[in-house]
C-alpha cells in the first residue's frame, strides 16, 4: 500500500501576500459588519439586509467565478480561506456564501455551456443568489433515487416535484433543479436544470425552523409543472448525476473550511475564557484538565486544517480530489463538533447560555455532519475509492 | 444479585409513563418554544406524589424509596427534560437536606408543603463567580439581633422564578473558606428577594434559570438549616444525592433518543430499504442500547445505595458522569440518524440534543465528577 502521503512533496505553508490581504479583507468585513449582528440574527432567524448588501458590494458572491464572467477568479484553496474566515464569525454566513458560490454556481461553471456562463454568471457574480435543489421529502443520501419529473414538451422541459433544504432558497434568483427524465430510471435519468425565480409554477415555501444556522434559510420549493427552457439545460440529458456529485465534491472542500472556521472560534472563545475565569485562587487555564482540552481541540483543528487544504490544492491542480473533499468534511465536521462541545464545556452554565456566542457555535456546528452528505455518506465515498485503490 | 425491580417500583415506572405520555409529551415541544414553565403538569406531578417520593407520608412526602424516584424521574424526564429538573430539583435539593439535616420546626414549616407539592423549592449555591469552585462563595450572612442579614447574587437558579422556597448558601465567616459556609431557608415572596433576570438557554427552556439576588434580607435563627459553618457539608451531600436524579434526567434522554431513532429507522427508506436494515445505523442503535444499558445500572446502583444508607458519593459521581455523556451521545446519535430532518425543529431528537448538553454541566460539570472519582480513589 503506497503511503498516505506523498513524502516527495514540497509543501510551503506560508500564504502568499494576496492571500494575505484576501484573508485580512475578509476578516474585517466579518469582524466589522457581521459579527455585531450575529446573536440578533439567530434570534430573528434571517439575514440582516446591511450584511447581504456588504457581501455583495464586496464582491463575496463573486468568489470562483472566473473573471471573464465578472467573477473573482479565486483559486480554491483562496476561496477556503475567505469561508473560513467568515465561519470564525458566523457559520451560518459562511454556508451562505459556500452554497452559492459551490453547489449554486459550480454546475454553470463546470457543465453550463458558453452561452448560459455568459448569461447566468454574471448575475451571480454581482449578487443574485443561486441554491442547489436536490433533497426531497423522501431523498437525502439516496439522492440517485429522486423524484422530481422532467418532461419534454415542445421546445421546453416541464418539471414537477417537491425539493426540501434548499439553502438559500429564500433569496435566491437561481436554483439548479436535479430532476429525472420521464421514464428513466436510475442514475443515467438525471438531468440538471437551472430554473429562475419567478417562473410560473415554483412555488418558495416556508423556511425551515434549525437548531442553528438560524440566519441561513433551508426551505421546500414545489415545482407544479414548471416550464424550463432548453438552454436552460446544464451540460446534456442524463448528466444530472454526474454534474451534481461533482459540485457536492467542491462543495464538500466548502463545508471543511467552515468547519475549520467555526472550530477556530470555539477554541479562542475557549482560551479566552479560560484565561479570564477563575476558579480554586487561578485562571481555569492554569488546570490540566482545561489545558488537555485546549491541546487536543488546538491539535485537532490543525489536523482538519491541514486536509482541507490538501483537498482544496488537488482540486486546483486539476487531480482528483473527490475522496480528500470527503476526508476534509467527514474529519473537519466531527471536529468542530467536538471543539464546540469542548468550548461550551469551558464555558460551565455560562456555555449554555444565550449570552455566550458558544451557546450558537455548539447549535451551529452539528449540522456540518448531516448537509452536503452525512458522515456516513462520506465514508461511503472514501471506502469506495479507497476499496478502488485511489491515492 | 438482583436486577429486578419491585412490583411496586414497577407499577410507579407504568404510572409515570403513563402520566408523561399523556400529560407531558404531546406539550413539550410548545414548552421549548415558548420558554414556558408547565405550571400545570407540576400540580399534577404533586398530586401523584412525585414532588416529594421519598420523604416520609407524616412530612407530606409519598414515602417510597429513592430508586422508586429514580425510575419515575427518568420516566418524566423521557417525556421532558424540563419537567424532569424541576422535579429533581425538588425532591434531591430542597427536599433531602431539610428532611435530612431540618428540625422537627424546619420540617413542619418548610418539608410538608414542599414534599406535598404546595410549595417548589430551589436550591442557591451557584453564584456568577462561584460555580465549580463551589467554595468562593461571596454571598455573605451576617449575625444581627436575633437572626441574619443576607447580601449577594445567586446565578443559574433552576425554578429560581418560581420557588417559594430558597435553599440558600452562604458565608457566615469570610475568612474561613469551605468552613465559613452556612446555609439558610429563604421564603421566596421576602423582602429584598429579587429576580434580577432569567437565563435564554440552549435548552430545557420551560424550566426557568433565574438570578435572584438578595439585598439586606432578614431570616431568623430557626431559617438556619444544620450548623453555623456546616453548610459546605449540608450542599455537598445534597448533590450527591442531586446527581442520582441528573443520571436519572439524562438516562430519560437518552431512552427517548433511542425510541425515536428506532422508529425513524424502521421507517425511513433509502436505497430500496428500510435504513434499520444498513450495518452503520445498526451499530449506532447498539452502541446507544449498549451505554444506555451500563448508564442505567450505574445510575441504580448510586440510588440503591443511597437506600442502603451507604456512601454514595463515588458512585454518583460515576452514574451521573456516565449517564450524562451517554444522553449528549445517545441524542447526537439520533440527530444523525434523523439526518436534516433531525436538525428540524419539527421532528423531537433537535430539542433532545439542546436538552441533553446541560447534562454535562449542571450539579457539578463533568469535570467535577471527575475530580469526585479521582478524589476517592487516590487519597
Amino acid at each position: 500500500m503506497p503511503l498516505p502521503l506523498t513524502l516527495r512533496a514540497a509543501v510551503d505553508f506560508e500564504l502568499t501576500e494576496e492571500q494575505q490581504l484576501l484573508v485580512k479583507g475578509t476578516r474585517d468585513l466579518a469582524q466589522g459588519v457581521i459579527a455585531p449582528r450575529s446573536a440578533q440574527m439567530d434570534r430573528d432567524g434571517s439575514v440582516d439586509p446591511v450584511v447581504l448588501e456588504a457581501l455583495r458590494a464586496n464582491g463575496y458572491f463573486s468568489l470562483g467565478i472566473p473573471r471573464q464572467y465578472g467573477g473573482l477568479g479565486l483559486s480554491t484553496f483562496g476561496y477556503g480561506l475567505v469561508i473560513a474566515e467568515l465561519a470564525r464569525v458566523d457559520a451560518g454566513i459562511a454556508i451562505m456564501v459556500s452554497v452559492h458560490n459551490g453547489v449554486g454556481t459550480y454546475p454553470i461553471m463546470g457543465f453550463g455551456n458558453e452561452q448560459l456562463r455568459l448569461r447566468v454568471l454574471p448575475a451571480m457574480a454581482s449578487g443574485t443568489l443561486a441554491s442547489f435543489c436536490v433533497t426531497e421529502p423522501g431523498v437525502g443520501s439516496d439522492a440517485a433515487n429522486l423524484t422530481t419529473r422532467a418532461e419534454v414538451v415542445g421546445s421546453s422541459y416541464r418539471l414537477t416535484g417537491e425539493k426540501i433544504w434548499v439553502t438559500n432558497g429564500a433569496h435566491a434568483g437561481f436554483f439548479v433543479v436535479l430532476a429525472r427524465m420521464d421514464g428513466k430510471r436510475g442514475h443515467d435519468g438525471i438531468s440538471a436544470f437551472l430554473v429562475e425565480r419567478g417562473a410560473p409554477g415554483l412555488t418558495i415555501g416556508a423556511k425551515e425552523d434549525k437548531m442553528g444556522l438560524r440566519c441561513s434559510d433551508a426551505v421546500s420549493l414545489v415545482l407544479d409543472d414548471v416550464a424550463v427552457p432548453r438552454e436552460n439545460l446544464i451540460g446534456e440529458e442524463g448528466q444530472g448525476f454526474k454534474i451534481a456529485m461533482a459540485s457536492l465534491d467542491g462543495g464538500r472542500i466548502g463545508v471543511a473550511y467552515q468547519a475549520v472556521g467555526l472550530a477556530t472560534a470555539c477554541l479562542e472563545a475557549a482560551t479566552r475564557y479560560a484565561q479570564e475565569r477563575d476558579a480554586f485562587g487561578g485562571p481555569i487555564s492554569n488546570l490540566q484538565a482545561i489545558q488537555w482540552m485546549i491541546a487536543q481541540a488546538a491539535t485537532e483543528l490543525e489536523a482538519a486544517t491541514l486536509l482541507a487544504h490538501k483537498a482544496a490544492t488537488l482540486k486546483d491542480q486539476g487531480k482528483p480530489f473527490s475522496k480528500h473533499a470527503a476526508m476534509a468534511k467527514l474529519f473537519g465536521s466531527e471536529m468542530a463538533g467536538r471543539t464546540a462541545d469542548m468550548a461550551v464545556q469551558v464555558h460551565g452554565g455560562f456555555g449554555y447560555s444565550k449570552d455566550y456566542d458558544v451557546e450558537r457555535y455548539f447549535r451551529d456546528a452539528r449540522v456540518l455532519r448531516i448537509y452536503e452528505g452525512t458522515s456516513e455518506v462520506q465514508k461511503l465515498v472514501i471506502a469506495r475509492r479507497h476499496f478502488n485503490g485511489e491515492r | 444479585m438482583r436486577f429486578d425491580l419491585t412490583s411496586e417500583q414497577e407499577l410507579i415506572r407504568k404510572t409515570a409513563r403513563a402520566f408523561a405520555e399523556r400529560e407531558i409529551v404531546p406539550f413539550a415541544a410548545k414548552w421549548d418554544k415558548e420558554s414556558r414553565f408547565p405550571a400545570e403538569v407540576v400540580a399534577k406531578l404533586a398530586e401523584l406524589g412525585f414532588m416529594g417520593m421519598f420523604v416520609p407520608e407524616s412530612w407530606g412526602g409519598a414515602g417510597l424509596d429513592v430508586l422508586s424516584y429514580i425510575v419515575a424521574l427518568e420516566e418524566i424526564s423521557r417525556g421532558d427534560a424540563s419537567c424532569g429538573v424541576i422535579m429533581s430539583v425538588n425532591n434531591s435539593l430542597v427536599c433531602w437536606p431539610l428532611l435530612h439535616f431540618g428540625t422537627q420546626a424546619q420540617k413542619e414549616r418548610w418539608l410538608k408543603p414542599l414534599a406535598a407539592g404546595r410549595q417548589l423549592g430551589a436550591f442557591c449555591l451557584s453564584e456568577p463567580q462561584a460555580g465549580t469552585d463551589a467554595a468562593a462563595q461571596k454571598t455573605v450572612a451576617v449575625r444581627k439581633g436575633q437572626g441574619y442579614v443576607l447580601n449577594g447574587t445567586k446565578n443559574f437558579i433552576t425554578n429560581g422564578a418560581h420557588a417559594d422556597v430558597l435553599l440558600v448558601f452562604t458565608m457566615t465567616d469570610l475568612e474561613k473558606g469551605h468552613g465559613g459556609i452556612t446555609a439558610f431557608l429563604v421564603d421566596a415572596p421576602a423582602k429584598g428577594v429579587s429576580v434580577s433576570h432569567t437565563e435564554k438557554k440552549m435548552g430545557i427552556k420551560a424550566s426557568d434559570t433565574a438570578q435572584i439576588v438578595l439585598e439586606d434580607v432578614q431570616v431568623g435563627v430557626e431559617n438556619l438549616l444544620g450548623e453555623e459553618g456546616k453548610g459546605f457539608r449540608v450542599a455537598m451531600s445534597t448533590l450527591d444525592g442531586g446527581r442520582i436524579g441528573i443520571a436519572a434526567q439524562a438516562l430519560g434522554i437518552a431512552q427517548a433518543a433511542l425510541e425515536h431513532s428506532i422508529r425513524y429507522a424502521k421507517e425511513r427508506e433509502q436505497f430500496g430499504r428500510p435504513i434499520a436494515e444498513f450495518q452503520g445505523i445498526q451499530w449506532k442503535i447498539a452502541d446507544m442500547t449498549a451505554r444506555l444499558d451500563a448508564a442505567r445500572l450505574l445510575t441504580y446502583r448510586a440510588a440503591w445505595m443511597k437506600d442502603q444508607g451507604a456512601r454514595h458519593t463515588r458512585e454518583s459521581a460515576i452514574a451521573k458522569l456516565m449517564a450524562s455523556t451517554t444522553a449528549v451521545f445517545c441524542a447526537e446519535e439520533a440527530v444523525q440518524i434523523f439526518g436534516a430532518n433531525g436538525y428540524s425543529k419539527e421532528y423531537p431528537v433537535e430539542k433532545l440534543m439542546r436538552d441533553a448538553k446541560i447534562c454535562d454541566i449542571y450539579e457539578g460539570t463533568n469535570e467535577v465528577q471527575r475530580m469526585v472519582i479521582a478524589q476517592s480513589m487516590l487519597q
